[in-house]
């Protein structure tokens, strides 16, 4: 009885142990580094921001680093004025690709990825004495898939949610339409199906591989999750291809390619102000 | 008790029967807009809620004010309220039906909207928003309800009854506390990023709801021969009178950190409201009116209420003071507030919002609705009232 009784408090033990270390472990193993390291990295890089955004931003806009991936994206304005018919060729790759239907009216409008002003994308810089390129440059935008998405925060039935690996992905069955996470999103990143989606689609040219959505629900960019499961590359890096206009990886690995442009590059993000710590980085 | 309900003259058979139709037209609407979308609505990717959620959050404020009557009357023993703080509890249950209606309306998938109970998530302030209106819903049917059968039997409410009672008064405040953190707890939102937005909701709510009871006591002192007494209505105006004041003032407020820190994000908003803004060439200026209305509205009514004659001497510049009060708040909370915070887009653009014929009549059906449910409650009420006097 007692042997008994031994063996089980060892197991029990053994598995507490576990348990509670065991998270730190293999959290360790997936980020590729260890903590610290990763965080003195990290640091660096925000030393280089907080000169460009304003006091409030270099003072709250520190990121702890979390272990484990987080996917991010850096879009190099610079290479798009160089091949300027690239940013036609994003947008409908990826609105094709995820099957955005498209509305002729600005109000129904649905989209994912668009080109805009770069003093619409970038509201808190200083506009005076624009440089003529910054004036005709157009800014690809697209979810920042925030470290702190204020959207997720606001879905009252977790249908919009944060990933592990950092995306911020929707469940397009679970959402009941109430637009919170429209009101919360402070990039404008979010539309909303106010007509039936398929109205707006070719039925006969749409990707099978990817579910069309129905009326009344949110949708945005998913960072394309249904491809990095597979292994491959978002759509709009994809298309970009040897250009490397736009840059994918995982933010976390000091070694990836994201990491090496944000270290030899200056970067800015959209509104660092609002706390959301965006995962999608801009070279001007 | 209800039966009193199905007894009346002709007057209120008709002004039912006219309540009926707006809310016959809405029922058709809004089969259009559940099969159609939302597209059918004036609403766009840039103003993502229009006509249905200000309604519901001004009406919010409507419920929560009931509570005016309420806490004088059972906290601080005041008498005078004997007789019209069942019409503000029957007013918060109108009130809430309506909220919950525009809520319900508003949404892309309704039939999913029990998603909101089957994964809840607590750190979303609509799932705090729909614990607290529902609760309150409950509180005052419970409430008004074992009162006025006490009332009937004429004898004392039972005394469990005023634990619920004073629980309703802190779910008052929460009410319109929650609905106003569904706005300024959203970054990137400038206009509606104001801690004051709670007091300022809290201070106009108190202001129009308690109008909305004088107007309506009023009409019933004609029409139904139900007499509030002078005294409660003198002090309920008075209580309209500083709510009032108190709002306005938090407004002033506003524009002053807006203009005097310069602030662009603080002062868009403001502009556009009051001034319109100008935007690549363009001037946006469409809710400019309804917001000059407001201020209107709010000095005719300040002015009435105060000037000892029209306040005292005559019912019916009295009722003119809180009509124009009420109106003055719907136009500054049931429209600029909410459809203001969605200018400029976090993309800087301006896009304005216009509401379709559907989306007004489905909005006129739900207050139809909301003023229908009154008319029924305060009649049953009054009925209770009239049996015990005879």
């Amino acid at each position: 009885m007692d042997k008994k009784r031994r063996d089980f408090l060892k197991v029990a033990g053994a598995t507490t142990l576990a348990g509670l270390g065991g998270p730190a472990i293999v959290e360790r193993l997936v980020s590729g580094s260890s903590p610290v390291q990763a965080k003195a990295a990290h640091g660096e890089r925000l030393a280089g921001h907080g000169a460009d955004t304003h006091a409030g931003a270099a003072g709250h806009g520190e990121e702890t680093v979390k272990s484990g991936n987080r996917f991010g994206m850096i879009v190099d304005l610079r290479k798009f004025k160089q091949y300027p018919e690239l940013i036609e060729k994003v947008v409908h790759a990826c609105h094709a690709e995820h099957n955005v239907p498209h509305f002729p009216t600005r109000k129904d409008e649905i989209k994912w990825i668009w080109p805009t002003e770069y003093e619409k994308a970038f509201t808190e810089h200083s506009q005076y004495y624009k440089d003529k390129p910054t004036i005709s440059n157009e800014v690809l935008v697209l979810c920042n898939h925030c470290d702190e998405p204020p959207c997720v925060k606001a879905c009252p039935t977790r249908a919009t949610f944060k990933n592990k690996d950092g995306i911020v992905a929707m469940d397009y069955h679970r959402c009941i339409g109430c637009r919170f996470c429209m009101a919360a999103c402070p990039y404008g990143a979010r539309s909303f199906n106010w007509l039936d989606p398929r109205v707006g689609l070719d039925m006969n040219h749409i990707n099978r591989y990817f579910p069309t959505r129905m009326r009344g629900v949110v949708e945005k960019c998913n960072f394309c999750a249904e491809r990095i499961g597979l292994g491959k590359k978002p759509k709009c890096v994809e298309v970009c291809g040897e250009t490397r206009a736009m840059i994918f990886g995982n933010l976390n690995d000091p070694n990836s390619e994201i990491r090496k442009a944000l270290k030899e590059n200056y970067t800015i993000q959209r509104k660092p102000s609002a706390g959301t710590h965006p995962s999608v980085f801009y070279i001007v | 008790m209800f039966e009193k309900a199905l007894k009346g003259n002709n007057y209120y058979w008709i002004w039912l029967a006219f309540l009926g139709t707006f809310m016959g037209i809405a029922a058709f609407c809004y089969v259009r807009q559940f099969n159609y979308g939302l597209g059918l609505t004036g609403m766009s990717r840039d103003v993502s809620w229009g006509l249905y959620i200000s309604q519901f959050t001004f009406l919010v404020g409507v419920a929560a004010g009931g509570v005016m009557l309420v806490l004088p009357y059972y906290i601080h023993n005041y008498k005078a309220f004997g007789k019209i703080t069942i019409l503000g509890e029957f007013l918060a249950i109108s009130a809430l039906l309506m909220c919950l209606s525009f809520i319900v309306v508003d949404l892309g998938q309704p039939m999913r909207m029990l998603n909101v109970i089957f994964h809840a998530q607590p750190r979303s302030m609509l799932f705090y928003d729909m614990i607290v209106l529902n609760g309150y819903l409950f509180l005052n049917i419970l409430c008004g309800w074992v009162i006025l059968t006490a009332e009937r039997k004429q004898v004392p409410p039972p005394k469990w009854i005023y634990f619920f009672v004073y629980l309703s008064i802190p779910f008052a405040v929460s009410i319109h506390t929650v609905t106003a953190m569904l706005y300024c707890g959203l970054p990137g939102r400038h206009f509606w990023l104001s801690a004051i937005v709670a007091p300022r909701f809290l201070a106009s709510a108190f202001a129009a709801g308690p109008a909305l009871i004088v107007v309506v006591a009023l009409i019933l002192k004609r029409v139904a021969d139900f007499d509030a007494g002078k005294q409660a209505l003198d002090k309920v105006a008075t209580i309209v009178l500083y709510a009032a004041l108190v709002n306005v003032f938090f407004v002033g407020l506003e524009f002053f950190v807006g203009f005097y820190s310069n602030i662009p994000g603080h002062k868009h908003t403001l502009q556009y409201l009051f001034f319109g803004l100008e935007h690549h060439g363009h001037m946006y200026n469409n809710l400019v009116p309804f917001m000059w209305g407001f201020v209107v509205l709010f000095v005719v009514g300040v002015a009435l209420l105060s000037i000892p004659y029209t306040r005292k001497q005559n019912d019916f510049w009295l009722g003119a003071g809180c009509a124009a009060i009420f109106i003055s708040f719907w136009l500054d909370k049931g429209i600029g507030f909410v459809l203001g915070g969605f200018v400029p887009s976090p993309l800087d653009e301006i896009t304005e919002y216009y509401p379709t014929a559907n989306e007004i009549f489905i909005a006129l059906g739900i207050w139809a609705m909301g003023f229908f449910v009154l008319t029924i409650l305060y009649k049953i009420a009054i009925g209770v009232e009239h049996e015990i006097e005879a």
